[in-house]
């Protein structure tokens, strides 16, 4: 008895992992004709862990688009084109991120939608550089990513300097706000936003009266936030966490600071929310990108991507966006060699899903939207969505 | 001037927070020569086990008062902490109590980090946050302001220190307490048993830990597998400032410490016209630290004593 139930589940996985195998190898080999052209593009984001459902998410977008592609019969230099996506998994860790690129890189690919997250996305993108593969990150938005001076790194998704500058304009020019204080958590994350909007900020007029700083583990802001309360600002800027900014909108409605609490996409959780609990109500927080609701195609790749995968988790569209924005560069080329479609990524100018696609001389995506939300009643509702100017 | 008011309160609150903790540290070093570095920890367990009976009831939906909820929550704390506390000190220290001072600095070292995995195993890596429960009223004092929250955690505080000097001071426990402290041997041969006093000398302090935990929790709204350890080194700093032994100095040194925080955090921008900004305000409370220690190596009401034999 007991070992029939130990023996269960190592029986099931060996069968499955069995069953994967057998399927993997039939879905690579069946329909290949021997005379298309071949062209292996990667799929890299988490697959397991905690934000597995995002990666895989990224996984069946960029997939979508992959099969749409071979269905369409797209010729490179005079032989049909046909994509294989080889989808891998980063855990979102660095280390395992560079390994993973290594492997992807020496498997032979044209090119990369991913990965994921930044932290894993920077250290992945200097082993494609130095093999010249082209690479797009569906969601990557760490400023550093794109300043590292590769001219093989892109991406489709806001930045956070074009977020912390329209966040800053937001504030001025929609909020009406004229007196600024601005608190970071001193990350690189939290001060690069900060700083990008209190650039922002002086630009459109408005007067920075007082600049405070905390770290990532505090939940004490009483000192910060009196000495605020002091130069009476009408707006509190956070660029940081949630852990910090539910604590800090508690605090502020202790202190009695009526100022409006404005801060980026590490606080438009729905984490934040609970920690500060009614005190989160009014409070307004920015993500890059759309809602699917105002994407120029949202409908209609909803509907698509429902159809085979079921719910859309997040950055789907972008992941298929991407590798549209990669393989229209290799039929402008007319060659999928990275050496010779690399130039005309740069000169994209594509209509996707997410919208309008152009890229400027870093690789980031020109005019990216940012769309702002409030708390009402206990959840985040989108107010509007802005495209940044540069 | 009601700046100054705001950013006193400020600090007196977080001051006696540290004030509570640092009892607990203090009295285990009187008693033992001990550093209890796991006494951050049993803060953290105290407001995670007070979180969780609150989370529960509040889930429940049971028609009572948020102030009855939030009692019921420190009542299964104080429990807990207090048989964390005794199996600390019995399965950590006892067994360590005649070797080098160095053995059970590094068990404690060792306990507070098992605890702090086991909290994060048992409630999660994520942030736990209080529910609304608690009344938010605000009152205006000399311009600044001062929430009900904050009130009782002053009260608390003040009424818990006094009751433990009454407890040291004046009652049969506290004596055997201060002739353990003075030497245990003597003590043992005039017929105290040692053992029963140390055990309840770490079971208080772990009580007021408890105390202090669901206070800070109420406080800032969340409970984290990791929030004891700066707690922990914050009212470890208050005790060696105030003179770590004494009772009387921890207080004070709590007090002095979260007020030089709030202080330095709100004015030392000003101070130095900006080059230095709040991000330094520990590093301000820890160079004042650095300072009395240069010319009161023993804390501000420490008294100087001479190596024991």
């Amino acid at each position: 008895m007991e070992s029939a139930l130990k023996s269960t589940p190592l029986t099931g996985l060996l069968a499955a992992t069995l069953a994967a195998l057998l399927l993997g190898g039939c879905g690579k080999n069946d329909g290949a004709a021997s005379d298309d052209h071949l062209v292996k593009i990667g799929s890299v984001a988490p697959l397991t862990g905690p934000q597995a459902h995002l990666g895989k998410d990224n996984e069946n977008g960029a997939r979508l688009a992959a099969d749409e592609i071979n269905a369409a019969g797209l010729t490179l230099g005079g032989k049909k084109m046909r994509i294989d996506l080889l989808a891998e998994d980063d855990q979102a860790d660095p280390k395992t991120a560079a390994t993973v690129a290594q492997k992807l890189v020496d498997s032979g690919i044209a090119g990369v939608i991913g990965h994921l997250n930044s932290g894993a996305t920077i250290p992945a993108s200097t082993i494609y550089h130095n093999a010249g593969i082209p690479q797009i990150s569906p969601s990557a938005t760490a400023i550093a990513y794109t300043a590292q001076g590769y001219n093989t790194a892109f991406r489709v998704m806001t930045n956070d300097e074009q977020q912390g500058h329209v966040l800053g304009q937001y504030a001025v020019n929609k909020l009406g706000t004229k007196k600024i204080a601005i608190i970071d958590d001193r990350t690189a994350y939290g001060q690069g936003l900060a700083d990008e909007f209190a650039k922002a900020v002086k630009a459109a007029g408005a007067q920075v009266v007082g600049r405070e700083y905390t770290t990532d583990k505090s939940t004490d802001f009483m000192a910060i936030l009196t000495s605020i309360k002091s130069r009476v600002p009408d707006l509190v800027f956070f660029g940081g966490m949630d852990p910090q900014a539910g604590p800090m909108a508690r605090q502020m409605k202790q202190l009695g600071l009526s100022a409006q609490l404005l801060g980026g996409d590490g606080m438009q959780t729905p984490e934040f929310i609970k920690l500060a609990g009614a005190d989160s109500d009014g409070a307004i927080a920015s993500n890059p990108g759309l809602t699917l609701e105002s994407m120029p195609g949202g409908k209609a790749f909803k509907d698509k991507f429902s159809a085979r995968f079921g719910q859309i988790q997040n950055y789907a569209p972008y992941a298929y966006d991407a590798v549209y924005v990669m393989v229209e560069a290799m039929r402008r080329a007319d060659s999928a060699d990275p050496a010779k479609y690399l130039a005309e990524l740069g000169k994209t100018d594509y209509q996707g899903v997410t919208g309008r696609i152009r890229f400027d001389n870093k690789g980031d995506i020109s005019g990216g939207a940012v769309t702002l939300y409030q708390v009402r009643s206990g959840a985040w509702k989108p107010m509007e969505t802005i495209h940044s100017s540069n | 001037m009601d700046i100054f008011v705001q950013q006193l309160i400020n600090g007196l609150v977080l001051g006696s927070v540290y004030a509570l903790v640092a009892l607990g540290y203090t009295m285990v070093y009187g008693i033992l020569e001990l550093i209890n570095f796991a006494h951050g920890e049993v803060t953290m367990i105290g407001a995670m086990v007070a979180l969780t009976v609150i989370s529960a009831l509040v889930g429940v939906n049971v028609d009572l008062p948020g102030v009855v909820i939030a009692l019921f929550g420190l009542l299964a704390a104080i429990p807990a902490c207090m048989a964390l506390g005794f199996g600390i000190e019995r399965l950590a220290y006892r067994p360590l109590r005649h070797a080098p001072r160095l053995a059970p600095l590094i068990t404690a070292i060792g306990v507070s980090i098992v605890l702090q995995n086991l909290a994060m195993i048992i409630w999660g890596r994520q942030y736990i946050s209080f529910p609304p429960i608690l009344p938010q009223g605000r009152h205006v004092l000399f311009g600044a302001t001062i929430t009900d929250v904050q009130i009782v955690i002053l009260m608390t505080s003040i009424g818990l220190m006094l009751l433990l000097t009454l407890l040291v001071k004046r009652s049969r426990l506290g004596r055997a307490m201060r002739a353990t402290a003075q030497s245990p041997q003597i003590a043992g041969l005039m017929g105290v048993n040692i053992n029963a006093v140390i055990s309840l000398t770490f079971v208080i302090g772990s009580a007021l830990a408890a105390v202090a935990g669901v206070m800070v929790s109420a406080y800032y709204g969340l409970a984290h597998y990791y929030m004891g350890f700066l707690l922990g080194l914050k009212a470890f700093s208050a005790a060696v400032l105030g003179g770590i032994g004494n009772l009387a100095g921890a207080v004070l040194g709590g007090l002095l410490l979260g007020v030089i925080e709030s202080l330095g955090a709100g004015y030392i921008g000003d101070f130095t016209g900006g080059f230095l900004g709040s991000h330094y305000q520990d590093v301000f409370a820890f160079f004042v630290l650095i300072l009395v220690l240069l010319f009161r190596p023993s804390g501000l009401l420490g008294e100087r004593v001479g190596e024991r034999a």
